[in-house]
Formats: C-alpha cells, structure tokens, sequence
C-alpha cells in the first residue's frame, strides 16, 4: 500500500453559529486506527469531512498524504440502477477488484439499488470503499444497520486495511474491536 | 479518456428519454402539448399563427428544456456522488461538462426532431421551419448550459430551489430567445450567428460556474 499520513493540527469546526469542537489535533501513520466517539451532535462527521477534504475547517489545518476513501450513510450508488451496474460504474472509476462473494452481495447483483435493505447499502458502499483501494479509510458509523456477521466482517476488513499499512479512522457509537485501536473522546474538544 | 466515458455513459442512463435511469419523455411531451395546444389558445387564424408559431416553438423548447431541472445534479450531491468524485480527485468542472453534454442529447436532438410536427400544427412555411431548426440547433446548447448553471446553483437550496431557478431563467435565457426567436423575423443570418455566439458562451462558462457552485453547495 501506498504511503500515508493525516496530520490536523488545531482544527476547529463550526456548524451554523455554533463551534463544535475546537483545538482538536490528531496524527495518525500508516497502520494505525483511531476509534472517534462522543454523543450525537458533536461533530463526529463534521470531523471526518474535514480529514476528508470535503469541508474547510473553522481554524486549523489537514494535511493528508494519499487517497481517502468515505464511508458514510450515503452509498453513492444510483437507486434505479440494479447493485451490479451501479458497482460496475465505480468499477470503471477505480483500480481494484471487489470481493462480492465475501461481501454477500454475490446474489443481489440484478436487484436495484432501492429495494436492498440498509445493511445491504452498508455492505454495497463497503464494495465501493474497498474497489477504491485508498489508504485512508474514514468510516462514518459504518456499523450501522449490519447483522452481527456484517459488524464481524469490517472489524475484520479493517483490521486486515490497517495490518497491510493502511489507516482507519472510524466514528461510531458502536464498540468496535480491533487490535490497537487508539480512542479519540471528541468532548475533550468542545469549547 | 476512460474516467470520460465512464461518467458520460452513466449521466446518458440517467438522462435519456426511455432508458431504466429515470429519464422521462415529458420533456418531449409537452413541447409537443404546448405546440397542440397553441392555436386552440389564440384562435385558428392562419396568419396569426404562422407569424406567432416559430416564437412558441422556441418558448417551448426553453420550459421543456428545464424541465429536468431538479433531477440533473441535486439527486448526485444528496446522494455522496460529489463527494466520492472529490476524493477521487474529479474535478466538479469536469462532471459538469460531461453532464452538460449528455443533458443537451437528452432534449436537443428530440426537441429538433418535434419541431417537425409541431411546425405543422402551428402552420409555418419551409423557409421558417429551416430557420427554426437552424435556430434550435443553435440555441439548444445554450440552453441546456442555463439549466446546468440553475441546477448547480439552486442544488443545495431544497424546497425553494425550485422557485428560484424560475426567476433565474429568465435573464439567462432573455438574450437566446431575442437573437434565437428575432432571427425568425428578421430572416435569419445575423439572429443565428448571435444566438449560437451566445450559446457557445453559455456553454463555456457553464462547466466553470457549475463547478464552482456546488463546491459552494458541499462546503457550506
């Protein structure tokens, strides 16, 4: 895997009038993972846009070294597309392969993107993220809505990301287990 | 090349009239309601209608050509789309080009195409009809980069999005249907030639201010 890095120093974030959290730095190498956590409201997401690169931060800075691939509760899959042509255009866009079969999406190929259920979603964007092979994986809640045997599977996705060098950052209200996961409390942050 | 064609084939699903993406005939069906409609509207008077009917067509083509509007770029940016092309390093410019590209085949092309008939419903001669068609031909890329720059505009504005691209349509789209729909009157050359200046400005600017306006959209 690719060399990477996140280094966000002070960061602060606003949301409308509000600051969420503020002095917030954080350094993360290649094979490490960060567990965010902290009640609803406090900007757990705002957080991972902003490593993401898809917000600006209120005050301080991120540099990022390598891609960065998005795991949130929007799938990015077209919803009148059956899941195999809607995966098939990522598939176009990004250089490796998915493990469908072990994903358990093998048969829902020709079912359109709206009927799957939301752990079906989960398991469809998790094809995404892994088709994207990006070394920074920032997953937002992306336990929600997954049987036991899904949890199972992307601590264990994770887990074999982070051990071939890659860096995962994961906002969750779930525990989530992986060997040397760091913990960040983003309440520490709030002004 | 290949990043190109990728998003083109997806935004041609997504956009043309009869395929499973969800685009619609409406657009070509109520241009063709307007044009049916027309002379049941003003009355069957023959050299009303034929000096009348070219501008209709055009007024025509414009609201069909919004029609679309709200399923262009706003379903992409609800749905991560953007955001999963950022961090891909797409640039916004360049997925608004293509979608401009595919948002002009989706309605130009048919519209042309039901001018045909339309033409004989509001009773126009050869000679106009040729300007007409040369004149759509013409204006059509410009408008289909107003309802780009609308579209990406209005994005991030749900419920009153709807109302403020009407308003925004107009002054964009004043200068096209002037030199488009004049050149009827006027016979021609210098109408055309403006109106397709005007479009390929429009078509110009559009990838750039679309792109600028749902990065605004995203940040915000």
């Amino acid at each position: 895997m690719e060399a990477c890095r996140i280094t966000a120093t002070n960061l602060a974030c606003r949301r409308g009038d509000r600051v969420l959290f503020a002095g917030l730095s954080l350094e993360m190498a290649a094979g490490e993972a960060c567990h965010v956590a902290g009640p609803n409201g406090l900007g757990k997401s705002s957080l991972i846009r902003l490593l993401a690169g898809l917000a600006r931060p209120f005050a301080g800075s991120v540099e990022r070294v390598g891609m960065a691939g998005l795991l949130d509760e929007r799938p990015a899959l077209d919803e009148h597309q059956p899941l195999g042509a809607s995966l098939a255009f990522w598939g176009r866009l990004d250089p490796a392969s998915v493990p469908l079969e072990k994903l358990g999406l093998a048969d829902l190929l020709d079912v359109p993107v709206r009927y799957l259920s939301t752990g079906q979603r989960k398991r469809a964007a998790l094809a995404r993220l892994i088709g994207q092979a990006a070394p920074i994986w920032l997953l937002d809640e992306p336990l929600n809505g997954l049987d036991a045997r899904g949890v199972e599977l992307v601590q264990a996705l994770v887990a074999q990301h982070c051990e071939s060098g890659g860096i995962a950052l994961i906002a969750s209200h779930q525990p989530f287990a992986i060997p040397g996961l760091t913990r960040l409390e983003l309440q520490e942050y709030v002004p | 090349m290949r990043l190109l064609a990728a998003l083109f084939w997806r935004d041609l699903a997504r956009l043309l009239p009869g395929m499973r993406g969800g685009g619609t005939l409406l657009p070509l069906l109520f241009f063709l309601a307007v044009a049916m409609l027309y002379p049941f509207a003003v009355g069957p008077n023959p050299t009303l209608l034929a000096r009348t009917g070219g501008g209709v067509i055009w007024v025509a083509a414009l609201l069909a050509a919004i029609l679309p509007l709200d399923r262009l770029l706003a379903p992409d940016l609800e749905q991560g789309f953007f955001d999963q092309w950022a961090l891909r390093g797409i640039a916004e410019e360049v997925v608004v080009a293509v979608r401009l590209v595919a948002h002009w085949l989706s309605f130009g092309p048919f519209i042309m195409l039901a001018a045909l008939p339309a033409s004989a419903l509001v009773g126009i001669d050869g000679e106009t009809l040729r300007t007409v068609e040369l004149g759509l031909l013409a204006g059509t890329p410009g408008l289909a980069a107003i309802g780009i720059i609308i579209a990406a505009v209005t994005t991030s504005l749900r419920g009153g999005g709807a109302a403020l691209a009407g308003l925004l349509v107009i002054p964009l789209a004043v200068p096209l249907l002037v030199f488009g729909a004049g050149s009827l009157s006027t016979g021609g050359q210098g109408g055309l030639a403006l109106t397709a200046a005007i479009s390929l400005l429009l078509v110009a600017i559009a990838p750039f201010a679309g792109g600028a306006a749902i990065r605004a959209a995203r940040e915000g």
